[in-house]
């Protein structure tokens, strides 16, 4: 029961304090406006190139949008608790570490898909993409197992938080390592043999590769295995960003680096 | 006139060393045309047109110029607030704008890594010649490239004095330059309404000046363009900044808004 409040009142506290959204008008500012100015770009950009259609940059652009708040977000939760002086207070609470880190990541997983969800409404009706009603579902299913996948990485990011302090750039280096070599604004067939292997371990490859399908007429049960995939390698990362969370909690308090890092 | 001149001299130098040395500002100049010269690399091989990877690599590194003075520059005022020193800066005999201004310009001058960046980047990982045409031009239009954009700096960061979450709205201005100032798209892919837009834009002519001395075509009525939008955004930007900074002392806001 205290686990389940630790997750509950402890992850909304979390979410509207510690990324400073006690302003709503921030939250367009930082993550609705950008997500659709991001995908305009991309859009004219594969025009320019020649490369795919407009209705591949769109549905990448829109998923690779709930990668920005549930990466950010999470590393957040370790930033901003050392900014205002409180980790070592967090740290010290016997209260369940996996409660406290899953409750701080399930409004991310909502957070990211609501926004992921704007960015292609706005994408498919300012450029003219036919989205059927029967395709709804299945992008959703899309978008909530992204926005999952994401904040699995967003674990991870969080849980090297606590060995680096430069958050803000390691949330950028995975957020244009994903914009790079997911699949998300380059077809995955015009990278290197190596690098489409790599992009297979990425959040966001299968889940962009199902939403297209669906887009364009695959039903869930043919995509079921792509989905599958990225639920697969977001739980991964989950499970490893949860294990180096205690591990570098461990490191820190015997080290006492914990606000030093 | 001296002493303007050698305070915001110093200003300048002591900024441009303390931003060089700031990881988050770092990453965005040598960064983001990395990316970005991959992405176009990848893009622009793979597709049907094929592009000079030369103009793709000073695009990418105008886009971290960009990047950087759109969030930090436009910021600038909000960290001299939160370092709570805005009040002293404002109150002193110094006029404002000569302290204000050195920060934005020497913010931009951080960009010099992004086009080196850029440019040894497509030449060592890629193997693209860096072939310029006319190198005196090229070289000419760098400095008043970045002066430009610095200025636009001073613009925005004038114009968000009073905003708390000043580099949130600079952000929401790095994908929409990006955009349409020709980096890395050609304005005639985009929409006819865009173009007056990007022509009030210095990124737009400096991008066309580095260009263009790339490819052996003049770019001295660019840099000329260059020059002239850095005086218009200084004059606005001062007269913001001038506007903004009264309101907020008869308020008593500065270090709250």
């Amino acid at each position: 029961m205290k686990a389940l409040r630790v997750f509950a009142i402890g992850g909304w506290l979390s979410y509207r304090a510690l990324f400073s959204w006690l302003q709503p008008s921030l939250f367009v500012m930082v993550l609705l406006v950008p997500s659709v100015t991001q995908m305009i770009f991309f859009v004219f950009l594969g025009r320019a190139a020649d490369v795919e259609n407009d209705t591949f940059f769109i549905v990448g652009n829109a998923l690779v949008a709930a990668a920005v708040p549930c990466l950010f977000a999470m590393s957040q939760t370790i930033a901003e608790e050392r900014f205002t002086l409180t980790l070592p207070a967090l740290v010290v609470s016997p209260a369940n570490r996996v409660a406290l880190f899953l409750g701080r990541a399930f409004p991310s997983v909502a957070n990211g898909a609501i926004v992921a969800a704007f960015a292609l409404v706005v994408g498919v009706t300012v450029f003219g993409i036919k989205l059927g009603a029967a395709a709804i579902p299945g992008v959703v299913l899309s978008i909530v197992i992204v926005a999952f996948s994401c904040t699995g990485i967003g674990l991870l990011n969080a849980s090297l938080g606590l060995r680096w302090r430069e958050t803000a750039v390691l949330s950028n280096f995975i957020l244009y390592f994903l914009l790079l070599f997911a699949g998300v604004n380059v077809p995955l067939d015009l990278l290197p043999g190596w690098l489409q292997t790599v992009s297979q371990g990425l959040p966001i490859t299968h889940g962009a590769e199902a939403a297209r399908q669906i887009v364009a007429g695959s039903s869930i049960v043919d995509v079921a295995g792509l989905l599958a995939a990225e639920a697969l390698v977001g739980t991964v990362y989950a499970v490893v960003g949860l294990v180096l969370l205690r591990r570098f909690e461990v490191i820190a308090r015997r080290n006492a680096t914990l606000e030093v890092a | 006139m001296t002493r303007l001149l050698r305070t915001m001299t110093l200003g300048w130098k002591l900024h441009f060393k303390q931003e060089s040395r700031n990881p988050f500002f770092l990453w965005i100049v040598v960064c983001t045309p990395v990316i970005y010269a991959t992405m176009a690399y990848f893009l622009f091989q793979g597709g049907q047109k094929q592009a000079t990877l030369v103009a793709a690599a000073v695009g990418s590194a105008m886009m971290g110029i960009w990047s950087l003075t759109t969030t930090a520059a436009a910021a600038a005022l909000q960290r001299q607030r939160r370092l709570g020193i805005l009040e002293l800066l404002v109150a002193s005999p110094t006029p404002f704008w000569a302290t204000f201004l050195p920060i934005t310009l020497a913010i931009a001058t951080i960009g010099i890594y992004s086009l080196g960046t850029g440019l040894l980047y497509v030449r060592l990982l890629f193997g693209v010649p860096v072939s310029v045409d006319d190198w005196l031009a090229f070289v000419v239009a760098v400095p008043p490239t970045i002066l430009s954009i610095g200025m636009l700096g001073f613009l925005m960061g004038s114009a968000f004095v009073r905003f708390r979450a000043a580099w949130m709205v600079g952000n929401l201005f790095e994908f929409p330059v990006w955009t349409i100032c020709g980096f890395l798209i050609p304005l005639a892919l985009l929409p006819g309404w865009v173009a007056p837009i990007a022509w009030v834009l210095a990124p737009t002519w400096g991008m066309n000046a580095l260009r263009n001395a790339a490819l052996g075509t003049s770019a001295w009525p660019d840099i000329a363009m260059c020059t002239l939008l850095s005086i218009v955004y200084a004059v606005l930007g001062g007269l913001l900044l001038k506007a903004f900074l009264r309101m907020a002392r008869e308020r008593a806001t500065l270090g709250l808004t």
